[in-house]
């Protein structure tokens, strides 16, 4: 999906210290803190994808990022913005690692970042999914195994009665729903 | 991690299913019969897609690049099954298609999941594949007499091809015999909800068990892979 992106934030209000204890909790705001190249509401850490950061020698650090989806397009411009925001702070090299495991699950987004998703007209996940790994999620209505009771709310008008459009929606991590009471349809952040 | 990982090479032939699926999957795009189905199959399609990439990563050393791997291999040289190349066809073959690997890949993305850590991950991707093949089979098979005849006829077409799904990979330690048992009840048990019926004889062709993960391929994919490799040969080193 081309999805239009924000400016990443080159010009940090601080400059992470040289050095020093604050050194690294600096840097990993500073690379947490940028926001999802489809989804730019929230941020990456807000998501739940940023592992790591830290800094093997002087001068080059090392983050570690977890795709939502295997094949999430984002990735390799997630890794671009974080490289170019650390940059940007002076950091003289940064090396962007992909990790799989433990696999990124929807309970690793920060209420934060559910809020916001909410407040942008897209369902947040519910929590409690999946978590402990490799459970089939099976969906279908006859045997919801996955434990999930609460509703999928409308983001727009609250009501609790939606429906499934389809298990697959303008991202790889959402599925599309519709509001029966006000009709509208919205994204439903995908539990995994 | 619990157990020792596998050899690079034993995660080739589930790293080329998931290349070849991907690509059949992409062919639907501005086809499909309905929007929300043309997005539902490009998602899979994307998916499958960073499946691939991520265990061909794991074999640089063995095969170069991603693009090397999946662009400058001769017919001969995939390991992927050959029941990932055939044809779209209908929507009846694709779906059912999907049903049949979908069906067989979650479990082994289970059972791989301890020793190669992208399996976790697919894993999850891979349980919303086979809903999506699950949902469409019951409503196809249980809907009017002409996509009941249709999910059956493509039920039939591809049995053949599903045996060598079950052939044991060099490398991957793994149960074979349980990994079958399993699949066998996810399409029993599919198969008695949608009203179809399982095809009974061997899942294999009289020429063609285990041909895929041999190198031997049907005759579909060489003009799949001439479609797919065409650009970046003639073009080496072009990007976007």
């Amino acid at each position: 999906m081309v999805t239009a992106r924000p400016a990443p934030q080159d010009a940090p209000g601080t400059r992470p210290p040289a050095s020093g204890p604050t050194r690294l909790p600096a840097l990993r705001e500073l690379a947490g803190s940028v926001p999802d190249p489809e989804l730019p509401v929230i941020t990456l850490a807000e998501l739940g994808v940023l592992r790591s950061v830290s800094e093997p020698e002087p001068g080059r650090v090392e983050v570690e990022l977890t795709p939502t989806y295997t094949g999430c397009p984002a990735l390799e411009t997630m890794a671009e913005d974080v490289e170019r925001a650390l940059t940007a702070a002076g950091v003289q090299r940064v090396t962007v690692r992909t990790v799989f495991s433990p696999p990124w699950s929807t309970d690793d987004i920060s209420e934060e970042g559910r809020r916001k998703l909410a407040e942008h007209g897209v369902a947040p996940p519910r929590p409690g999914t999946g978590r402990d790994g490799p459970v089939p999620v099976r969906l279908s209505p006859a045997r919801r195994a996955d434990g999930l009771t609460e509703q999928i709310r409308c983001p727009h008008c609250r009501a609790a009665g939606t429906e499934l459009l389809s298990r697959f929606s303008s991202t790889a991590c959402t599925s599309l729903r519709r509001c029966l009471a006000c009709r509208e349809p919205f994204d439903h952040f995908k539990e995994v | 991690m619990t157990a020792t990982a596998p050899p690079a090479l034993a995660l080739l032939p589930p790293a080329d299913d998931a290349l070849v699926l991907s690509h059949r999957l992409g062919e639907w795009a501005g086809h499909a019969p309905v929007l929300e189905e043309e997005v539902a199959l490009a998602n899979i399609a994307l998916d499958l897609l960073g499946q691939a990439r991520a265990l061909y990563a794991e074999l640089r050393d063995e095969l170069g690049s991603e693009d090397e791997i999946a662009y400058l291999r001769e017919e001969r040289a995939f390991r992927n099954c050959q029941l990932v190349e055939q044809p779209n066809e209908d929507f009846a073959h694709t779906i059912v298609r999907q049903l049949y690997f979908s069906a067989y890949q979650l479990p082994l993305h289970h059972r791989l999941a301890s020793c190669v850590p992208v399996a976790a991950k697919a894993a999850q991707e891979t349980a919303y594949h086979l809903d999506h093949a699950e949902q469409w089979t019951l409503r196809l098979g249980d809907g009017t007499e002409e996509s009941h005849a249709r999910m059956q006829r493509a039920a039939d077409a591809l049995w053949r091809y599903t045996g060598e799904l079950f052939e044991p990979i060099e490398g991957l330690d793994i149960d074979w015999h349980g990994l079958r048992a399993e699949w066998s009840g996810t399409l029993t048990d599919v198969f008695g909800r949608a009203g179809l019926t399982v095809p009974d004889g061997p899942g294999t062709g009289a020429w063609s068990a285990g041909a895929g993960r041999q190198g031997l391929h049907t005759e579909p994919f060489g003009r799949m892979l001439a479609e797919m490799q065409h650009l970046h040969r003639s073009h080496p080193g072009a990007s976007w």
